[in-house]
């Protein structure tokens, strides 16, 4: 167990640098950084002092270590927009986009558990269908538009709910949160029930698919037989033998969800990592833009490796190694 | 040699022991149209095509033209009348555009973009897939490797990571698509690569020394070609929404072309005044696209499983 986790984090490690390579060639190699980096007013003389002075005159491999060293320090350089390091630009963020993902998730688990239990549960019923047909929905209507729909109907004609920014946030553990105030947690409900509308229908259609699998399983006829109430069997014999493959989704999908916020949060003017990386792909910050691609990088790998121990630890006869 | 043709036109399953194509074609489409959703999906299909393909000549107004422009008639709502008395079904834009004629214009550019980088994104998948499973070894360990790590990572992202490094544009998008979306196809086809080599035809074709090239092309990639035909449809609906996406955030952007995404985004500047109209009817065609493409796709895939066949 120990080699296979040592084994796999050393496997994290490689994907890890190579995705660095990826990532500098792609920023330093196809684009290319004097263009964009130097002011084009500049004559002869003051591009190549400057060319010199940003390294960009030495080897590639060369600029590549030193694109290393500062990874390693966390140091991807200054934003050119903000004029700060463009980890701290990325980090301040941070919460907004977590609180916004962490939401959504909540949202998508409450409705789309429950929906796909009783779906699986009573295919036939008319209910089971219609809930079906809105799931096909749910994967097929395009996210941003499904936004707009909900600024249409609840900011604009209803004018029940705000459709920008964060409202007011509360300071915890030196963080702010718009969780905590009723007016932060007002303009968080349609940018959270925007983003968790597609994995709504992911975990509905998982759980439905699982109920279905287990239902025919021995050990829940067996229960049936033993005379086990309802309730006792849907929830134990049931519930809880969907929950390895759900809570790999949930887990998977988590870092999908920060991924995709770039869409929610651009169409709610909510200040998260999303928008922030939106802003400086068009206005070309590049230390912000390698900063924010590493994260995620980082960000997926870990996931995965996570969620590679988690299933074996929640599924015995799952081995990493791949030995029985 | 004449003589040979007609007994053949007599008994065609004779010799190959297959009925003609026209008899085989009839009973698979009255089964694929068995389902009234693939029926629906189809007709959806062929009105979007439909409208893609004659944009130009059904369009009430050429929306790029500027000279047929008149911004006496910018932001009209639905069903009004024209200044010159041509009435606006879907309404006008900010600078009075006739909303129609620019969604049927815009679904040229979607389906364009959609459906071209789906196929290349197919024929490259598809191609490294079977490669991977025909060679084995250390080429499909590196490759499904390289297919676990892509797909481990979210379409947007990768999309995001191209663009990123490439900058805005249309050629970029489809460039972006085809690199978030390979992966897909090439697990897809190594999958069933995989069991097909194992067959017999393949150890005969090797008996007879048929060339590598030839068996892969030839013999493999027909018999590989149900589920990955299945894959594409889905992904062409797929690379459509991503499109649309990516556009709306500013990253397609290709002001003289603009496609379905586009449109939506040009209304959400009107969206918070109440001009509902300039970002819902686009949406609604975006809507009524994917939804079509995904419906033929899920009735493709009942009828070419053959775990399905009855």
């Amino acid at each position: 167990m120990v080699t296979t986790l040592i084994r796999r984090i050393i496997q994290a490690g490689f994907v890890i640098l190579a995705m660095t390579v990826i990532v500098f060639l792609g920023v330093n190699v196809i684009g290319n950084p004097v263009d964009i980096l130097i002011n084009p007013d500049l004559n002869q003389a003051e591009r190549l002092r400057v060319i010199e002075s940003l390294g960009l005159d030495r080897p590639l491999w060369q600029q590549y270590l030193s694109f290393l060293h500062g990874l390693t320090e966390g140091n991807f350089g200054n934003s050119f927009v903000y004029s700060k390091p463009a980890l701290d630009v990325i980090l301040e963020r941070l919460p907004a986009t977590l609180e916004l993902a962490l939401c959504a998730m909540v949202i998508a688990i409450v409705v789309g558990l429950p929906l796909g239990l009783y779906a699986g549960l009573y295919p036939n019923r008319v209910s089971s269908r219609v809930i079906m047909t809105g799931s096909i929905l749910g994967f097929s209507l395009p996210t941003f538009w499904v936004g707009l729909m909900l600024i249409l109907l609840f900011a604009v004609q209803l004018g029940w709910l705000p459709s920008n920014g964060r409202g007011e946030t509360a300071m915890l553990f030196g963080v702010r949160w718009s969780l905590l105030t009723w007016d932060g947690l007002s303009h968080l409900l349609l940018p959270a029930l925007n983003l968790a509308l597609f994995k709504t229908s992911l975990i509905l259609r998982l759980t439905r698919a699982g109920v279905q699998e287990v239902i025919m399983q021995d050990y829940v006829k067996f229960a049936r037989a033993k005379g086990l109430r309802e309730n006792r069997i849907i929830l134990v014999h049931i519930l809880k033998n969907l929950m390895i493959p759900v809570v790999t989704i949930i887990g998977l999908e988590f870092g999908s969800l920060i991924a995709f916020s770039v869409v929610t949060e651009s169409i709610f003017g909510w200040p998260g990592m999303g928008k922030l990386i939106i802003d400086s792909i068009n206005l070309l910050d590049r230390p912000v833009i390698v900063a924010y691609l590493m994260m995620m990088v980082v960000l997926f790998v870990s996931l995965n490796f996570i969620i590679d121990v988690c299933y074996t630890l929640l599924d015995p006869r799952v081995r990493l190694d791949g030995k029985g | 040699m004449e003589s040979k043709i007609a007994t053949e036109a007599e008994s065609p399953t004779a010799q190959t022991g297959q009925r003609p194509i026209s008899r085989r074609i009839w009973p698979a489409l009255r089964h694929f149209f068995s389902s009234p959703a693939a029926l629906v999906g189809c007709i959806g299909l062929v009105v979007v095509l439909f409208t893609a393909i004659f944009a130009p000549w059904i369009a009430p107004q050429n929306p790029y033209d500027l000279l047929q422009l008149d911004i006496m008639d910018s932001r009209l709502p639905p069903g009004s009348e024209s200044f010159s008395g041509v009435p606006y079904l879907l309404g006008t834009d900010g600078q009075g555009r006739d909303i129609l004629s620019g969604i049927m214009y815009g679904l040229r550019t979607s389906l364009i973009v959609g459906i071209a980088s789906a196929f290349a994104a197919a024929l490259i998948g598809t191609t490294l897939g079977l490669m991977a499973a025909y060679l084995g070894g250390r080429t499909e360990n590196f490759m499904m490797r390289l297919v676990d790590l892509q797909l481990s990572f979210p379409t947007i992202l990768m999309a995001l990571m191209v663009l990123a490094i490439l900058g805005n544009g249309v050629t970029n998008v489809v460039l972006a698509i085809i690199v978030a979306e390979w992966a897909t196809y090439a697990r897809t086809a190594r999958g069933t690569a995989l069991v097909e080599r194992e067959k017999e035809y393949i150890d005969a074709a090797r008996c007879l020394r048929v060339p590598g090239r030839r068996v892969l092309l030839r013999h493999l990639l027909p018999n590989c070609l149900a589920p990955i035909i299945v894959i594409a449809t889905m992904q062409v609906a797929r690379a459509i929404g991503l499109e649309a996406t990516l556009s709306f955030l500013g990253l397609g952007a290709s002001v003289t072309q603009p496609s379905l995404g586009m449109l939506i985004s040009n209304g959400y500047q009107y969206l918070l005044s109440g001009l509902y109209w300039i970002s819902f009817y686009p949406g609604i065609a975006l809507l009524i696209t994917i939804v079509s493409i995904n419906l033929v796709g899920d009735r493709l895939r009942d009828v070419l499983n053959p775990r399905n066949a009855r």
